[in-house]
């Protein structure tokens, strides 16, 4: 059991419990262990920081202070939220390059007892955790259920991959960790160019038709590759492009029916785990359909059938992304 | 304060020059004069003055007369740096009668008037440079040249058009080439190509008859599908071993007919001469022209290699000339003089996944386009989108893709503005499709270059001057609904741009090969961090390297065209001959050598020494060094723990005088003198 210092944020507890409840579900399976950041607050999401800097870091200042108290055998703060995880991130980082900063930081701390010093945890991601130290044997190993045939777009969002403080995912325009998780449970992956494009974050809340045109090439660039389900990992995410969807359907006249669900849920489906108790139902689009391709039973050779190539094809050969273990 | 005067026999002259105002403007070169003839008069200084520029035949003149008239056993010339004219001082020396190597440099241009403003201590350091001159040239002994035969055959290693080039040049001029070549034919690069900028050239037409040729003058030893394996020795006398790999075609008893690839069953992607655009069969030549004319079998795709089975172009060759049985040869050949010429390789676009190369079908590299239009290509030259068959209504061409970006190569790949203008202009020729050019900057320099650019502008080509963000399939307005939109920021106009195109061709960099260091190491000659080729002088000796008899030609050594390719083809290929023509080469004489009293046989050194020229004697226990092969870089000489090896030309003698005559100035104090000189 590897344990870590859990920070839900506010999301986690609300819209997004299914997030929360299906990372729960999971963690014997994979053998980690949470213990939440006692008496955390709101992380200020992504307004906060740009409307009042030094307090922003100050509210955030305080969950670091609070987690690093509980420092017991790890150090390791992890957080779901793509948002609460840059912000964490962030105002360590910037504490840490700035003295002045984290001399103010404190000042504030100190009014309520508490003290930072920026370094001390090492803030990372669910899906970092979840790749890196559990790992990709661990997590096949588990698998009962495979993804046989379940067409998944993995959605990154823009926030876990920029800026990536420290370099957790290698490559901010082409991440493949949530791919590889993904393989790993058996599933079919498509690879997309908007994967890594923003779903618009607070934007429906001040310019809606924004909003909808980001959401909307999202939802677009998915199923232009015939995604079954789309997989997020971010509360705000999964928010936009599943709540939203029928606004854009009705703003542009389209009819996308897409599911979009967390990797947590994919995980705990593979793992063999009740849809219900993954919080799996909770959505606005109902992944129904996509899911009622798990389980039926489809041997290997049919799954991905060998195209033969015609003696007449005119088309020419196509080049490749490079395979995992490849390196370019 | 003085002690006696440390040599009472030599005469030393010491001559500053103002370069004009290079150092004249910094260092106060009077002084500097002066002060050497005053202070340094108690080491044998006789004569010290100041001319504009020593490097003139009235500077070396004046050297000359002091050493005739006023006797001079010693010169220290302080102006630039010993690179640019240590042998133009030495020279003077000798033909005055003196041993050039009683001639010693102080750069005090280099090393004092170009990195400082401040003059007061510019010339404070330049009498300290100069006081370490005069030491060490007392201690200087006189050496005399080494000379060494030239073996008139000459190694050119890549067969592309500089590869060619060097190598008609010397085979005409009666002497003999071995061209090895790693690919089954020679061609290189441009045999890949459709047309060539700004002429726009058919690229075989004017390569072929070069192949032809090589192929057909007796003086050339052509070895393709070949690789150097080892090279000793040094100038004038390499020798070297090439590793013929095995065609299983019996060269003597084929024909080039073609019946074994087109009776081969086994059809495979050519990632090498088609850039994996097209196919070609597992017995191959890569193009129609191919030379030599022999097929190599692929034995990672034959039949019979993976499976035993098939044989079929045994059965159907009328010659017999498959051997399936074939073996790597060894070949052993001495040559005196090497030109590497083994070109570039061009930057992999799935580096950059938002440019969409490998995701997006309908995006291009641009050697894959100048296969596409080849007439010989797989498509024979139709401009088509990746089902083969629709040609495209619109073309976005990408500039810069992996090259001036600091996260892949800051370099300017110097050829891709033009090709890109190339690849236009075919486009507008052969389709209806709308171009738009996305550019950082517009680089078409060299003569008729930026008269291409206005045509290709006059043709209609849109220009948009930003770097492309991204290349998406995701439309968002009317009209981008199956296209590629290609995300560019307009900084003409301080806009963001979306172009919706059919078709992207993404001009990639150029690279070095992937082996380029461990070439470079085989043959003793050094990369840049880039892994690009160093040249001895980057202007006055742009084909030589600091290895000797080593020369390198064409894109080896930096992103260049086909012009400037054939020019240093022919430019090294005049060093080499001016080697042969003189029969035997001068070396510096600055070697290594053991002590054999002082050796204690632990070996440190053996295996340190890059040129090899360092050999053990197992039965006295001692090392000795080869004087021929040495080429006195002194690893040796420091990492002796015995200091029982001595390098010419820099005893420790020479360096700790040279060390203790800068330590003894000092700007307040001027010469500090010890009461003992040190003593090595």
């Amino acid at each position: 059991m590897e344990k870590y210092l859990l920070y839900p944020g506010c999301a986690m507890e609300r819209s997004a419990s299914a997030y929360l409840d299906s990372t729960m579900a999971i963690r014997d399976d994979i053998a980690i262990e949470f213990e939440e950041v006692k008496d955390w607050n709101c992380c200020g999401a992504t307004e906060y920081i740009s409307v009042a800097q030094t307090p922003a870091h100050a509210l955030i200042g305080r969950n670091l202070a609070l987690a690093s108290q509980q420092i017991n055998g790890t150090n390791t703060l992890v957080a779901g939220c793509s948002a609460c995880y840059l912000n964490l991130s962030k105002t360590d980082n910037y504490m840490l390059e700035d003295d002045k900063l984290s001399e103010q930081v404190n000042v504030a701390l100190s009014a309520g007892g508490l003290n930072y010093q920026p370094g001390t945890l090492k803030i990372r991601h669910l899906l970092d955790i979840i790749l890196n130290d559990v790992g990709l044997a661990a997590i096949r190993e588990k698998v009962t259920r495979p993804l046989k045939q379940l067409r998944i777009a993995p959605y990154y969002g823009c926030m876990i991959t920029r800026p990536d403080p420290n370099k957790h995912f290698r490559n901010a325009e082409y991440p493949q960790s949530l791919d590889k998780v993904m393989r790993a449970l058996g599933a079919e992956v498509i690879d997309y160019p908007m994967k890594t494009h923003c779903c618009g974050g607070h934007m429906t809340q001040i310019s809606e038709s924004t909003a909808y045109e980001m959401i909307r090439g999202l939802l677009y660039g998915a199923t232009q590759y015939k995604a079954d389900v789309m997989v997020t990992l971010c509360p705000m995410c999964q928010l936009n492009l599943d709540a939203y969807q029928e606004n854009v359907n009705k703003h542009f006249k389209t009819n996308f029916n897409i599911p979009i669900l967390y990797f947590t849920q994919l995980m705990g489906l593979a793992f063999g785990h009740d849809a219900e108790e993954l919080g799996i139902g909770k959505e606005f689009v109902s992944p129904g359909k996509a899911l009622a391709k798990i389980g039926i039973e489809i041997p290997e050779d049919q799954a991905s059938p060998k195209t033969k190539r015609k003696k007449d094809d005119p088309s020419l050969p196509m080049p490749a992304m490079p395979k995992d273990e490849e390196v370019i | 304060m003085s002690a006696a005067p440390k040599s009472e026999k030599e005469r030393v002259g010491v001559y500053v020059c103002h370069c004009g105002t290079n150092i004249a403007g910094i260092v106060d070169v009077e002084d500097v004069a002066l002060w050497a003839k005053k202070e340094l008069g108690d080491d044998g200084v006789v004569i010290s003055r100041d001319y504009k520029f020593m490097c003139s035949s009235l500077g070396q003149e004046l050297i000359e007369h002091d050493i005739e008239i006023e006797g001079l056993t010693r010169v220290v010339v302080a102006a630039c740096s010993p690179h640019l004219h240590e042998a133009t001082f030495r020279g003077a020396c000798d033909r005055a009668g003196l041993n050039p190597y009683l001639c010693e440099m102080v750069s005090i241009r280099e090393q004092v008037s170009w990195v400082t403003t401040d003059k007061v201590k510019a010339t404070a350091k330049a009498k300290a440079m100069v006081a370490s001159g005069v030491e060490r040239v007392i201690h200087n002994e006189p050496l005399d040249r080494m000379y060494v035969p030239v073996h008139p055959d000459t190694l050119v290693v890549g067969g592309g058009i500089a590869g060619i080039q060097a190598t008609l040049e010397i085979s005409n001029s009666g002497n003999k080439v071995y061209l090895v070549e790693r690919e089954p034919s020679i061609g290189g690069h441009m045999a890949q190509f459709d047309k060539t900028f700004p002429t726009l050239d058919c690229a075989a037409c004017i390569l072929t008859p070069r192949m032809v040729d090589v192929g057909n003058q007796p003086n050339v030893e052509l070895y393709t599908w070949s690789e150097v394996e080892r090279v000793d020795g040094y100038v004038g006398n390499f020798t070297v071993t090439i590793r013929k790999k095995a065609r299983y075609i019996v060269e003597a008893d084929c024909t080039g007919c073609g019946i074994c690839w087109e009776k081969c069953p086994k059809k495979v992607i050519d990632d090498v001469f088609e850039a994996g655009l097209g196919y070609r069969k597992a017995v191959y030549t890569p193009f129609a022209q191919a030379v030599p004319k022999y097929p190599v079998i692929d034995t990672e795709t034959c039949i019979y290699f993976q499976n035993g089975k098939c044989r079929a172009c045994e059965k159907f060759c009328p010659t017999d000339a498959i051997d399936f049985n074939q073996e790597d040869e060894f070949i052993t050949v001495t040559v005196g003089n090497i030109i590497l010429a083994t070109g570039y390789d061009t930057f992999d676009a799935r580096r950059i996944p938002q440019y969409g190369y490998g995701r997006l079908a309908n995006v291009f590299t641009s050697i894959e386009f100048e296969r596409m239009c080849n007439a010989a290509g797989p498509t024979d030259g139709e401009i088509v989108m990746r089902d083969g068959v629709t040609k495209p209504k619109s073309v976005g061409i990408v500039h810069c893709v992996g090259s001036r970006d600091n996260r892949y190569n800051s370099y300017c790949s110097v050829i891709c503005c033009m090709s890109s203008l190339k690849f236009a202009h075919v486009v507008k020729e052969r389709t209806d499709a709308e171009v738009y050019e996305f550019y950082i900057d517009m680089r078409t320099a060299y003569k008729d270059y930026d008269e291409f650019y206005q045509r290709v502008l006059e043709e209609g080509t849109h220009f948009i001057r930003g770097k492309v963000a991204e290349i998406t399939d995701a439309a968002r307005q009317p009209g981008e609904e199956g296209k590629l939109i290609i995300q560019a920021e307009d900084t003409l106009i301080s806009r963001q741009r979306r172009i919706p195109v059919d078709m992207v061709i993404l001009s990639t960099a150029l690279e070095p090969r992937p082996d380029s260091k461990e070439v470079g190491h085989k043959f003793g000659i050094s990369c840049s961090a880039n892994g690009w080729f160093i040249e001895k002088h980057p202007k006055l000796d742009p084909v030589a390297t600091m290895t000797e008899g080593i020369f390198i030609a064409g894109a080896v050594q930096g992103p260049k065209d086909i012009p400037t390719s054939v020019a240093q083809g022919a430019a090294a290929a005049a060093r080499v001959l001016c080697h042969i023509g003189q029969e035997q080469i001068e070396l510096e004489p600055v070697r290594a050598s053991v002590n054999a009293d002082k050796c204690s046989g632990c070996r440190i050194c053996n295996d340190l020494c890059p040129f090899n020229a360092i050999l053990f004697h197992e039965d006295l226990m001692v090392t000795e060094i080869n004087q021929a092969l040495c080429q006195g870089c002194g690893t040796c000489v420091a990492a002796c723990p015995a200091g029982a090896i001595t390098g010419s030309g820099f005893t420790n003698n020479q360096i700790m005088a040279q060390i203790e005559g800068m330590l003894m100035f000092s700007e307040s104090n001027g010469m500090t003198r010890v009461a003992e000189p040190v003593a090595a």
